[in-house]
């Protein structure tokens, strides 16, 4: 890979998720390629979601962190396949995630895990006595939790 | 135009412009937020179906959304169907979704240009369902009045289902009414509720002939897109 490249995708990997600023799209694992189309640089991205309201900013904010990095031809595209799973968040996304107080997902391996037949721990004190709320939370990948043994709500990072 | 595509965009479409009107009148906020996530997950998948649609003619999501009349939408009759009290829109939901999940499932396993949009679908239609059938079992195996609003919304619904198992094009694969039937007969039990069975069946979104329910619904969703061409945020 030639300077450029890894200059951009060192910036491209810089972008936070606006909905849980603490990622960013490579912790996320929505950043899939970064290659040289002619004199463009362009920065493949997969959505979280189908619906997911916030591709077009982190589309934006990819583009204006390539400029700040000094690359003017800078271009975002999408992709859906393969289709992201939340198996893709790094080690680091994860532990970043429960820093944060949301709990991180299980593994999508199996359906059972779509279905919540997992143990969910809770990210504040690490007790597995927890109880969902509300299957749909504050945002499409989030679903409402409190926690039997500290009494605190919190996120859970939903399993896709 | 793939027409596979656009008939399966305006379900999503439609369905999810339906439960985005409940947006500020659940009857509870988690609720409210389950149903306009809901939405935004089927507005999501409408806007990948609808610039696959219509990539070989060069139209683009916003044209097939907002520019189209009544009778260029094939949307299924169900999905048009008032949103009604809770349990008509529960059940509706229901109904769609016990089709869509395992539909999305299979499509994806097949060389379809609507594969990847479809692997992306079947994880969110498998919360959608898992929603609406919980949501199902409370409402008819809840009090008398929940009891007796779920009947009458799936006895009013009912006569719409045999559309959702016609196939939109030779290419299209179906969902065998056995799948569909397992799960809804499942729910249906533990919910105490009594499987209608209708004389009549209506049918004939897939041909674009609607109900009355849909031109007031493309009424309001384009209007902003209509009055103001080429709008953007
Ligand atoms: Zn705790």
């Amino acid at each position: 890979m030639n300077d450029l490249l890894v200059r951009a995708r060192t910036a491209a990997s810089t972008v936070c998720d606006p909905e849980i600023p603490v990622l960013t799209i490579a912790d996320l694992g929505m950043l899939r390629d970064v290659r040289l189309s002619g004199d463009t640089v362009e920065v493949e991205i997969t959505p979280t979601y189908s619906g997911c309201p916030a591709m077009n900013m982190i589309a934006l904010e990819i583009e204006t962190a390539l400029h700040q990095a000094g690359i003017p031809h800078a271009r975002v595209t999408t992709t859906l396949t393969p289709a992201w799973t939340t198996d893709w968040l790094t080690a680091e996304g994860r532990e970043k995630l429960r820093a944060y107080g949301i709990a991180p997902p299980p593994p999508a391996s199996t359906r059972r895990a779509l279905f919540g037949e997992t143990t969910t721990i809770c990210p504040r004190c690490s007790s597995p006595d927890t109880e969902q709320l509300a299957e749909f939370g504050s945002t499409s990948c989030k679903s409402l939790w409190r926690c039997r043994a500290c009494r605190e709500p919190f996120d859970l990072f939903k399993c896709h | 135009m793939n027409r596979l595509a656009l008939a399966r965009a305006d379900d999503a479409l439609i369905l999810g412009h339906r439960l985005s009107e409940w947006c500020g009148h659940a009857p509870a906020l988690e609720e409210d937020l389950a149903l306009a996530n809901i939405a935004l997950d089927l507005i999501g998948q409408a806007r990948s179906l609808y610039t696959l649609a219509g990539a070989a003619t060069g139209h683009d999501e916003d044209h097939l959304a907002y520019l189209r009349d009544e009778r260029a939408f094939t949307n299924l009759l169900l999905v048009e169907r008032p949103n009604g009290d809770f349990a008509v829109t529960i059940t509706r939901q229901f109904l769609y979704s016990a089709y869509i999940d395992p539909y999305w499932r299979s499509i994806a396993a097949t060389q379809s240009p609507l594969a990847p949009i479809a692997a992306k679908a079947a994880k969110e239609s498998a919360y959608h369902l898992r929603h609406a059938a919980e949501w199902l079992i409370r409402l008819g195996d809840g009090t008398a009045e929940s009891h007796r609003r779920a009947q009458t919304a799936l006895t009013q619904l009912w006569p719409y289902t045999d559309e959702l198992f016609d196939p939109i094009t030779p290419d299209d694969i179906a969902v065998p009414r056995e799948t569909w039937d397992t799960t809804v007969n499942a729910v249906l039990a533990e919910a105490t509720l009594t499987r209608p069975d209708p004389k009549w069946q209506h049918r004939g979104g897939r041909l674009g002939t609607h109900t009355e329910h849909l031109g007031h619904l493309l009424a309001e969703m384009q209007s902003l897109h209509r009055s103001n061409p080429g709008a953007t945020w």
